[in-house]
Parts: structure tokens; sequence; C-alpha cells
């Protein structure tokens, strides 16, 4: 038997590497975890049928010499990351028939490695949610309590890892997809700087918004997979090559928006784990500075006007002509009407239509514009902490997981949910959510995260000062 | 406030049927992310224009692929297709 809940890559490639157990038995540990948990927890939408012919292949490569460190590594792989020749439905009906044309950049990066894709994972539809209750398919559940979501978007690849069903997995992460998840169930999630990983074969929900990002149950992991996936891409024009920087000499300076963390609104466990996290670091002799952010407070409202904006137009695409579901109607525009009204959910068609409203002639300046500048704001509030503080630290999820159902009716208390990790993905700078401890609600541990946030390009920090959080206990 | 018949209008700009019955939901829910979002006028209007980060990225408009080679494969996943074409009902009369 492989221990799978204290299996990181590095153990796991050594022991593939001296023979002690071969790449089949690895994956095969882990389908019989998916196969005993996926039908209460539904992180899975599918488990790939060829997983043991993937595994003959990445065997081969211990054999001639040619493994790599993630050479058999079992990934989930969330479902709006394309594989060619397989099923690829972002958990939205308008897709149901959907087969990949072409491998996404990082799908062939990984597959170069020779990694292992055991399935394709749950998600809200389009990754418009931070809950999974949005898929299509059904609600990916939290294993540490299954009455409770995993988070979302990417609820089913951290599902998958914190149930041990993969070792890793990739998210995709909009206004925190990855890091809220990876909260709420106890992992480690890495939404990277906004040009550092390609985007070539993740469907776009927001575009200047949405990265590929990593999880694993140990900051190391994460940056395992994001150093395999990361760099310039032609086939994503923002994508560059990471520049290198010289190494953080000495204790990290830590900044924390402390006004921002006191307005209300965050659960008292989540703040007190925040403030002990905190003590913990000053006890190790860093310094904790108070760093005003005083426009962050609008990052959520910003959020919710160009997100929907850029969701009405990323959205055109699917309009029943060029690949997925057709409902017919009476002539083409019926075609349109009727395929998009009836496949798309119901967030995803609230979202359209929001966006629709802000980008509309005579409200575009009220909204767009201004949100615009708002952003710019945010990020002079960022690049002004940066200048005296290496990392900015707060909580991932203002709470610990919620009841399925709960937020269900009000989409306002479900966008608050994303209150702390929108700031990254409007600046576009890199942000880290590792695990800090737990809640304790009706008899389980609910787990809870803190979140680092770097310059730009800055992920070194991330996971340097990630392995210190993390070494906490 | 949001009405019917604006839910109607950006419902046929967005080309999405909604049904009579989610009409209502729709707009009230709209209207409480506006009355959400509407805190923006509060936020300084001394902002740079631009987020020196985000920028358009331009290339050459020439050295294509060779004509043709993605076509069959990309037809695959089509709904209706006739040859090496998409097929949509007429749109002239």
């Amino acid at each position: 038997m492989i221990d799978l809940s204290t299996l990181t890559i590095k153990k796991a490639h050594e022991s593939l590497k001296k023979g002690e157990y071969s790449v089949w038995d690895l994956a095969e540990s882990y389908l019989k975890n998916i196969e005993a948990k996926n039908k209460d927890i539904n992180a899975y939408l599918e488990v790939f049928a060829d997983v043991k012919e993937q595994a003959e292949l990445a065997q081969k490569k211990f054999t001639d010499g040619t493994a790599t460190s993630l050479t058999g590594i079992p990934f989930a792989i969330k479902d709006n990351i394309l594989i060619e020749g397989r099923r690829a439905g972002a958990a939205s009906k308008i897709l149901e028939n959907y087969v990949a044309s072409y491998d996404a950049t990082v799908i062939a990066k990984l597959k170069k490695e020779g990694v292992i894709f055991l399935g394709r994972a749950n998600m809200d539809e389009f990754a418009m949610g931070g809950s999974t209750e949005n898929s299509a398919y059904g609600v990916t559940k939290n294993p540490h309590d299954v009455s409770r979501v995993a988070g979302g978007s990417s609820g089913g690849s951290v599902a998958a890892v914190a149930m041990d069903g993969a070792l890793v997995a990739l998210g995709s992460d909009t206004g925190g997809s990855v890091r809220q998840p990876a909260s709420l169930c106890g992992v480690v999630g890495l939404k990277p700087t906004y040009g550092s990983v390609s985007r070539h074969g993740m469907m776009a929900m927001a575009a200047s918004l949405n990265q590929i990002g990593t999880i694993g149950k140990t900051v190391e992991d994460a940056e395992i997979v994001f150093n395999a996936i990361a760099g310039k891409d032609r086939y994503d024009s923002f994508s560059q090559t990471i520049p290198t920087f010289k190494k953080n000499e000495g204790s990290f300076k830590i900044g924390v928006p402390m006004a921002f963390m006191n307005q209300g609104g965050i659960d008292k466990d989540v703040l007190d784990n925040f403030n002990e996290t905190l003590e913990k670091l000053k006890s190790k002799g860093i310094q904790i500075i108070d760093t005003p952010m005083p426009n962050l407070e609008y990052a959520l409202a910003v959020y919710y006007v160009l997100m929907p904006a850029e969701v009405s137009s990323d959205m055109a695409k699917f309009d029943g002509v060029k690949f997925g579901s057709l409902v017919k109607g009476k002539n083409l525009l019926e075609d349109y009407m009727l395929t998009r009204g009836q496949l798309f959910g119901k967030e995803v068609r609230r979202r359209i239509i929001l966006g629709t409203y802000v980008l509309s002639a005579g409200y575009y300046d009220a909204y767009y514009h201004k949100a615009n500048q708002v952003r710019a704001l945010i990020a002079q509030d960022f690049k002004n902490a940066f200048e005296k503080v290496d990392v900015v630290l707060t909580p991932t999820s203002p709470t610990p997981a919620f009841k399925i159902g709960e937020k269900a009716a009000d989409p306002i208390s479900m966008y608050l949910a994303d209150i702390f990790t929108v700031t990254a993905n409007l600046v576009g700078i890199p942000a880290l959510s590792v695990p800090s401890g737990f809640s304790e609600q009706e008899g389980k541990k609910l787990p809870l995260g803190i979140q680092i946030s770097a310059p730009h390009f800055r992920e070194d920090l991330l996971f340097d000062f990630g392995k210190i959080v993390e070494d906490l206990g | 406030m949001i009405t019917r018949t604006d839910i109607q209008k950006l419902a046929t700009l967005a080309r999405i049927h909604i049904d009579e019955a989610e009409m209502d939901t729709l707009a009230g829910e709209i209207d409480s992310i506006l009355a959400y979002v509407d805190q923006l006028k509060h936020a300084s209007a001394n902002a740079p224009e631009k987020n020196d980060y985000l920028r358009n990225v331009f290339r050459e408009d020439d050295a294509p692929h060779e004509s043709a080679i993605f076509t069959e494969k990309l037809l695959e996943a089509a709904p209706d297709k006739d040859g090496q074409y998409f097929k949509v009902k007429k749109i002239l009369n």
C-alpha cells in the first residue's frame, strides 16, 4: 500500500525511480480511491479509460532513462482545459458533445514529461461561481464535510487532491477559483502572474483576468507543476518568459492591510486564525507592517463590472454553430437564442446579461470605464505596498466552507466569497493559498487558508514564504 | 430600476432566450448587483488612465499557416456541417 496522504511529487519520483512501485501501481492506488470516494464527492466528471496505457508509456521513460520529476505523476485536469481527443465541457450542457481538437499548451508540456491524466474535474459552469454548485453535472462536495461546498470554481480539481484522488491538479483562476477552493479544502493553490502560463487551450471566461493555476498538497508540489507549465508561448500573445530574480536575502517583510481586515463581514474563526498566524510569524522574527491599501474596498465592485463585461464577449463564441450542442429553432436567430438560452446555466446567463448591460451605450462610462480607472488605483496600491514589503498577507476566504445551497438564492453573498482573491486577478500579480489551520463547526474540522501576494513574476517569493507558513504547523 | 423590457432588450442583444418566468427574478438580481457596484462612484476620480501592466499585444498580419490544414479536424466538432463548411440556416431571403 502506498501512503497517498503524505505523498509528494519528490517522494513519488524517488520511489518510481528506485522501482519501489511502478507507475501503474501508483495510478491504480489513486483510481481505487476515486472509485471509493467519487460517488460521494463528485470531484471527477470522467475518469479516463486509458490510464493503464498512459502508465505503460510513462514506465518506459523510467526504463530508458528519459524520466523527469513529473513522469508518472497522476493529475486531475479541470474540465475547461483541452486534451486532444478527449471530452472537454467546462461543466456546461452547451458543450455536451464536444471533443477537444487540440492540446492546451500546458497539456502539451505535461505530456512531454509523461504525466498521467486521471480524469477531468468538475467545476462551476465555464468557471463562473465560487462553490461548484453551478456545474450542470451536480455539486462537488467538500471532502472534510460532505454537507458543505468544496469551493469553486475549480472545486473538482481541488477536491480530487484533497480526497487523495490525484497527487496534483490544474485549475483556472479568474477571481479566486483556484485559491478559494484550495483554502476550503485544506490544500495549496497557486494563481500565477498574468502572462506567466500560456492560456492557449483553456476556455476563456474573462480574458484580462484568468490564468491557469496549480494545486497540490504542498507548496513544493504546486511549485514543481508551475515550473513545468510556465513560460512564453506563441499561441498566447501575453505570455512571457519568466525573468529571474536575486534570491531574497535575510528576513521577509510582510504587509497586512489592517483596515481592510477589520471592515467586518469576516468570520471570527478566520480572523482569529489569521492573527494567530501573524503572531507565529512575528515570533520567528518576521516583521509585520500595516500597509494601507485604500482602494481594496472597491476591488469586488470593480471585478463584478469588468468580469461580466468580458464574459459577455468571451461567451459569444458559443452559438451552436462551431462546436458543442445546437437547439434548432425556426431561423438562425432562433437557433442562437434557443441554444444559448436553454444550454447555458442560470449564472452564465445572468453574467452575460449583466455584462451586456454595463457595456451598453449610455452606461459604459459609469460602469466599465470607471471600473477600469479604479482597477488602476488598486494596482497603484499594490505597487506602493511592494516598495515597503516583500509580500502581502490576507486570509484567502472570508469564511470556512459553507453549506451546500446556503448562498444559492443570493448572488451577492456568493460573490463576497471572492473579496480577498479578486485583487490579484485585477492587478495581475501572483498569489498563493496555503493551509493555516482549522475552524471547528458542528464537530467537523473545516480547513482555513492564508493568501500570500507578491509582485509580478515573483512566484519565487510566494514559494519561499509559503514554505515558512507551511512549517508553522 | 431594471425592467422586464430592459431584460428583454438585453437578452436579444446577447442572443439568449430568457423564459417569461425568469424575467422578474433576473431583473431583481441584476438590480441588486448594480446597487452593489454603484459604490464605485465614491472611488477617487484621480485615477491613472491605464493599468500599466495591461497592454494590447499585436503581431504582423502575415506568415499564415498553410490553408485548410486544420479544417477537417475543427469541423469534426461542428453540430451541423456540409462538406468543408459549417452549416447554418439561411440569413437572406
